[in-house]
């Protein structure tokens, strides 16, 4: 683990990326998220987006949200526009960072292939999946990345019927420099994170819970506390593999000896879930439940 | 200084895109271009090419990588042939309506179902409106002249360019070929500057949602809508062909072959009978009309269409206007309608007073055997035939089906 200072709010850096003022919907995680990311990664960066909320949030031509050089590709082609991006700064003997910002269906599906070719070439770009859990850019369609029992457009009155794809996991098993999970709610935790991962060589992959009011069913003033909520239930946990070692990051490592809130206080504060039996809702704490004690176990000395 | 040999088509498409100055490579491994790329990627392992070589996983990254290379400044390449053009398809559009100017080797096949490794046309013809430049060539020399002189037609009018071999009939056969001298290529063809390129220096968010009406940026100068950014990418196309004969001429000037880069006419100067062809059939019939000429004492040439998009209307209506019959011989088809060059051919002539006859041949599907006794046997049957009522002037007529 790094000996560097975490960052907070005193000493997070004043210069803004993002301008004020973008297309994001009220109450938008992702959209603080970039804002924080950004601050991190500095300005010698480049941008490769697809078809997602981030396209959307930047805004219509011929105007920008953000500083920065951004190359809008298909949906299918992220991880490859990037690479092809990399091979030019190689070219042109830059050490310019190249990062692919996608959505979880641009990832968890239609991009899968193209960041699985990247991964196995270790390409020298961080890849960020901002995940919310649904096609949120199109109008709440189910992704792979989808929780079971999760309303959507296209899994109405009883929601999708099948658990979501582990991508971090999918990812950590190609072995890349780099993988971390990380939270809108916890958006310094993602800024430290990014500051290290630059110092990498290899492609660093963050898979990121991004709340979303209007996909999720939730009031926008909830966001903050959802995504903590995700947390301090243990639905989602935040963690970081590097040379193949995993670790617990903070949030979640305390709650190891601090214990959890139940995920039904998550649950109920959304449309998405409001469905729920109490059967279910009790099926999925114990599988919570279990994957803690695993956890207890596995993380016991840090 | 330039370098004789003899070699495969696909070698010699390899040796234009190192002579080109080519940066970044990306490759997928795919039937019969794969040879193309194998070469490229021993260079570059050896040193005697300076490039980044990506084996990407599939062709839409294939694409993807020269798209983002392209973006941020620098010369890439790609090849493919068939389902793997295909499998581009959106990427193609996307290069071209991000006017990128990529160069790519297409080796033409059949495309599947059911599988054919094949040669005919039907792959490039599927992706016709892409938004590419099309360049058909007849031989190996082309396949070096014309790659070469497509990054240069690419970067003068940012507009991606297609250059298309016959599968086998080239990638595979040996010929004899030269090779300009490096320099002198680097004298023609200068480094690639891109003014909209990726930099954190001069942020521009490229390719972002576009409304259908114009608006005005951050400074108040109007910008077009999406409809105007295509309505110049059509613009530009035409202008193409223009700037397409420039590049040839200076070419020709420098190394001393070129000529006639748009239409190539073989025999026209007193010829009552034209053949339409592209790639490797307008020199097979070179022979047809030989022979013809000289047996049957008909008059007959061939106009070998080099440039497919843009298609050159005004200067095909004009070669063929003094002619009585013209016969479109072709490997592809749009399905359900007719040949897709004989319906360009024919819509290039219909604003012209004098129309000549129109015969459509469907030939060579597949890489099915195109014997010259057979072209020769039916285009001899059609001269004959100069009055023909419409609908058996659309119906192609298919030379060598064994059914």
């Amino acid at each position: 683990m790094s000996d560097t200072p975490k960052t907070t709010v005193l000493s997070l850096t004043e210069e803004e990326f993002v301008h004020p003022g973008n297309r994001a919907c009220s109450g938008c995680s992702m959209g603080l998220l970039y804002r924080i990311g950004a601050k991190a990664l500095g300005r010698d960066c480049i941008f490769v987006v697809p078809p997602s909320c981030m396209t959307v949030m930047q805004g219509l031509y011929p105007v920008s949200a953000s500083q920065f050089p951004i190359f809008n590709c298909t949906f299918a082609s992220t991880a490859a526009v990037a690479t092809g991006v990399r091979a030019a700064m190689k070219r042109l003997g830059r050490t310019t960072q190249v990062v692919a910002w996608a959505g979880d269906g641009g990832t968890s599906d239609i991009g899968i292939q193209a960041l699985s070719g990247a991964l196995e070439r270790g390409e020298d770009i961080i890849y960020i999946c901002y995940d919310n859990e649904a096609y949120m850019n199109t109008g709440v369609q189910r992704s792979g990345t989808t929780p079971c029992s999760s309303l959507t457009t296209t899994t109405p009155f009883t929601g999708k019927a099948q658990a979501a794809k582990d991508v971090p996991a999918i990812v950590a098993a190609h072995n890349p420099t780099f993988v971390a999970t990380c939270s809108a709610s916890y958006p310094l935790d993602f800024h430290d994170k990014l500051l290290r991962a630059k110092q990498m060589r290899g492609l660093k992959y963050f898979h990121i819970q991004t709340p979303c009011p209007p996909g999720w069913g939730c009031e926008e003033r909830l966001t903050i506390k959802i995504g903590r909520m995700a947390v301090e239930s243990g639905l989602f946990v935040l963690y970081e593999i590097e040379n193949g070692v995993k670790r617990l990051s903070e949030p979640s490592a305390r709650l190891l000896k601090k214990g959890r809130r139940p995920v039904r206080d998550y649950l109920k504060l959304q449309v998405r879930f409001r469905h729920m039996s109490d059967e279910q809702i009790a099926a999925l704490q114990a599988q919570v439940d279990a994957r803690w004690d695993d956890y207890r176990e596995a993380f016991a000395d840090d | 200084m330039s370098n004789k040999c003899i070699d495969s088509g696909n070698n010699a498409a390899a040796h234009a895109a190192r002579l080109a100055g080519v940066e970044v490579v990306a490759a997928y491994p795919i039937t019969p271009q794969t040879p193309l790329t194998e070469k490229l990627s021993e260079w570059v392992a050896s040193g005697e090419m300076d490039a980044e070589y990506v084996a990407v996983e599939s062709e839409h990254s294939a694409l993807g990588v020269c798209i983002g290379a392209a973006s941020a400044g620098v010369r890439a390449f790609t090849a493919t042939s068939a389902n793997g053009l295909l499998y581009m398809s959106e990427q193609l559009h996307w290069a071209a309506g991000a006017r990128l100017p990529l160069v790519m080797c297409v080796v033409n096949r059949g495309v599947g179902a059911p599988w054919s490794v094949w040669n005919d046309h039907q792959d490039a013809m599927s992706q016709r409106d892409t938004g590419w430049i099309q360049l058909f060539v007849k031989d190996h020399q082309e396949i070096v002249d014309v790659t070469i002189k497509a990054f240069r037609l690419a970067e003068a009018v940012h507009i991606p360019v297609m250059v298309n071999y016959d599968g086998y009939y080239l990638s595979h056969t040996y010929m004899p070929f030269e090779l300009p001298d490096a320099e002198a290529v680097r004298a023609f063809l200068p480094p690639y500057v891109y003014k909209h390129a990726l930099d954190p220096q001069r942020p521009e968010n490229l390719n972002s949602v576009t409304l259908p009406d114009a608006r005005r940026d951050a400074g108040g100068v109007l910008r077009g809508g999406y409809m105007d950014i295509r309505h110049n990418l059509q613009q530009e196309m035409h202008q193409a062909l223009a700037v397409w004969e420039e590049i040839d001429a200076d070419y020709r000037q420098r190394f001393g072959r070129g000529g006639a880069p748009v239409l190539e006419a073989y025999r026209l100067e007193d010829a009552e009978f034209v053949v339409v062809a592209m790639g490797t059939l307008a020199n097979q019939f070179r022979d047809v009309v030989d022979r013809l000429r000289q047996e049957d004492g008909i008059r007959v040439g061939v106009l070998a269409v080099q440039v497919y998009r843009p298609f050159p209307a005004r200067q095909l209506a004009e070669a063929l206007q003094a002619a009585r019959g013209v016969m479109v011989f072709e490997k592809g088809l749009s399905y359900g309608h007719q040949g897709a060059l004989f319906a360009d051919v024919k819509s290039a002539l219909y604003p012209w007073p004098a129309r000549p006859v129109l015969r459509n041949f469907i030939v060579g599907i597949g890489g099915r055997e195109i014997p010259t006794n057979e072209l020769c046997r039916n285009l001899k049957q059609a001269c004959g035939q100069d009055e023909l009522p419409p609908e058996v002037a659309d119906t192609p007529n298919w030379i060598g089906l064994q059914l």
